[in-house]
């Protein structure tokens, strides 16, 4: 939910709906190889939306973007109230708590067991935690992926399915309000990637989040989109639901569902 | 690539790592030191690191002594062998030599472990956890290879004399005490004191060089593998510039 204390903008609403991320006219080159031309998108509350793109047309660099881990060339991105590329280093850090990031790659540090991994974004020098609060906070995140066994294995122990659902863990322990994932079940089987989709919508039930997940993998699109979004040209080509897109006549978007 | 263009990427690389040296004493200075990161990276860096700059300056010190002792036997003055081999162990061979040896073993460490931190996004993801991964991985690791690797050459040097010891009693018979004596007779405050010092500009520039390498490691395996490469050429050539211009240093201040 979106907390009423006094430091928070207000909120943007659109059609009554409120907007936890708002972006406008974002443009990002690296170089002369221009990825992003001029992406819109807005995610409601509540809302699971999927961004569909090929791989390398900047699905990645989108996210990133959104977190503040890279910096676009021009355009605005709202989250949660805040025009995050206007905040400084701590406002920027206040917002990416309510904000989780799973990677494409885990990101799971190798040198740490899945205890440490999990603690790790507790250890924010303004956080007051107590050692009791933390255990249970890593017990309860191991709880929602079902893997409390391997609390003190080290991550390369673990199946990619098992790393990817400690990376979720790690994703959820502070109950973030919205999740961003990054290509969730690419690279796992087929199996798995049912598995995960599905653990993906029950935790966003448990947790009533909003989610931007980025995808080329169907089965995970049509488990869990409330909306989906295609990325090509750096733009947003078209959007509507997953039926609607699969019945779509454009060229562009059919090579997604052949 | 053309000659110009290769000087250019040169260039560039060297202004590069100038602002990466820059950003690491900015950020030395800022909250929140990361002492437990800190206190790991010196067990890793200087402890694990023992053996191997054990032995290897054992060898040295060894292998030194045997190699110069026909030829002081032909100036009739092997009785200085002991002096020879020590000024030239803690003087240039030790700190150089270790020196090398740490960026061959640290620095690819470094530059494997933070790159393929880059291409797995575990920086970015202490990012976003609210660590700043560059007080977190780069000033914990630049500053445990300064302290430990003066702490490494020092042990080092008396690991080699103490071969050299070994060296000069395989032919003939000189006490310990004697040996130590002809060695400290001809060692002064003037030859330790430059080594030390440059020691810790040796370690600062095998850390900072295998932290640049790996934290701006591109993707994929091979960046890894690149940066892992990179870091020790360029750290072993940097020491020895270094020993270049400290060289120069103490030969204006007389401390020769
Ligand atoms: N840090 C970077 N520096 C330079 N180019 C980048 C960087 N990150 C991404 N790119 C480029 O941006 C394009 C989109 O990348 P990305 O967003 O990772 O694609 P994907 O849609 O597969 O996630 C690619 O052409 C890639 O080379
Ligand atoms: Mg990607």
């Amino acid at each position: 939910m979106l907390d009423a204390s006094p430091d928070i903008a207000p909120v943007v609403k659109k059609n009554n709906r409120i907007s936890v991320i708002t972006i406008e006219h974002l443009k990002k080159s690296f170089g002369t190889n221009i990825v992003l031309t001029d992406f819109n998108l807005n995610l409601f509350q509540g809302e699971n939306v999927v961004v569909l793109g090929r791989s390398g047309s900047g699905k990645s660099v989108l996210i990133k973007c959104i977190i503040g881990l890279l910096d676009p060339d021009q355009g605005q991105i709202t989250v949660l109230g805040k025009s995050i590329l206007d905040l400084n280093d701590d406002e920027l850090d206040q917002v990416r708590v309510k904000v989780g990031f799973l990677f494409q790659s885990n990101a799971l540090y190798d040198s740490m067991t899945v205890r440490q991994n999990l603690e790790f974004p507790l250890r924010r020098h303004w956080m007051k935690v107590s050692q009791q609060e933390v255990d249970n906070m890593v017990m309860e995140a191991l709880e929602n992926v079902g893997l409390e066994y391997t609390v003190d294995m080290m991550p390369i122990e673990l199946s990619g399915g098992m790393r990817k659902r400690i990376a979720l863990a790690r994703t959820l322990i502070l109950k973030p309000e919205i999740i961003l994932y990054d290509e969730p079940t690419t690279g796992l089987d087929a199996i798995t990637s049912k598995e995960i989709s599905e653990l993906m919508v029950k935790l966003q039930r448990k947790y009533n989040t909003s989610s931007l997940i980025i995808s080329h993998d169907m089965k995970c699109v049509q488990l869990t989109a409330d909306r989906v979004v295609v990325l090509i040209d750096g733009k947003c080509w078209a959007e509507g639901s997953f039926e609607v897109l699969r019945h779509s006549e454009d060229k562009m978007i059919r090579q997604f569902f052949d | 690539m053309n000659f110009s263009e290769t000087w250019r990427e040169y260039f560039k690389e060297v202004g590069a790592i100038s602002q990466f040296t820059l950003r690491f004493f900015q950020q030395s200075f800022k909250p929140r030191n990361e002492w437990g990161e800190f206190i790991r990276q010196c067990y890793i860096i200087g402890y694990q690191s023992l053996p191997l700059i054990g032995l290897t300056g054992f060898i040295m010190g060894l292998v030194l002594t045997m190699q110069l002792r026909p030829s002081l036997i032909e100036y009739g003055v092997e009785s200085q062998l002991p002096a020879m081999v020590g000024i030239a162990i803690v003087r240039e061979i030790g700190p150089v030599i270790t020196a090398l040896i740490f960026a061959g073993k640290i620095g690819s460490s470094i530059g494997a472990e933070l790159g393929s931190m880059r291409v797995t996004e575990q920086i970015d993801a202490m990012e976003v956890s609210g660590t700043n991964p560059f007080k977190y991985l780069v000033v914990t690791r630049v500053l445990a290879a300064m302290v430990m690797l003066p702490i490494l050459i020092l042990l080092s040097d008396a690991i080699s004399l103490y071969g050299s010891f070994i060296g000069v009693n395989i032919r003939g018979f000189t006490s310990f005490s004697l040996f130590w004596n002809l060695v400290f007779d001809r060692l002064e405050f003037g030859d330790v004191l430059p080594a030390f010092i440059k020691s810790f500009f040796f370690g600062f520039a095998v850390g900072i060089i295998g932290c640049y390498k790996g934290y701006f490691s591109s993707k994929g395996t091979e960046g890894v593998g690149r940066s892992a490469n990179t870091a020790v050429v360029v750290g072993s050539i940097v020491v020895f510039f270094i020993d270049l211009i400290a060289v120069q240093i103490t030969d204006i201040l007389g401390l020769n």
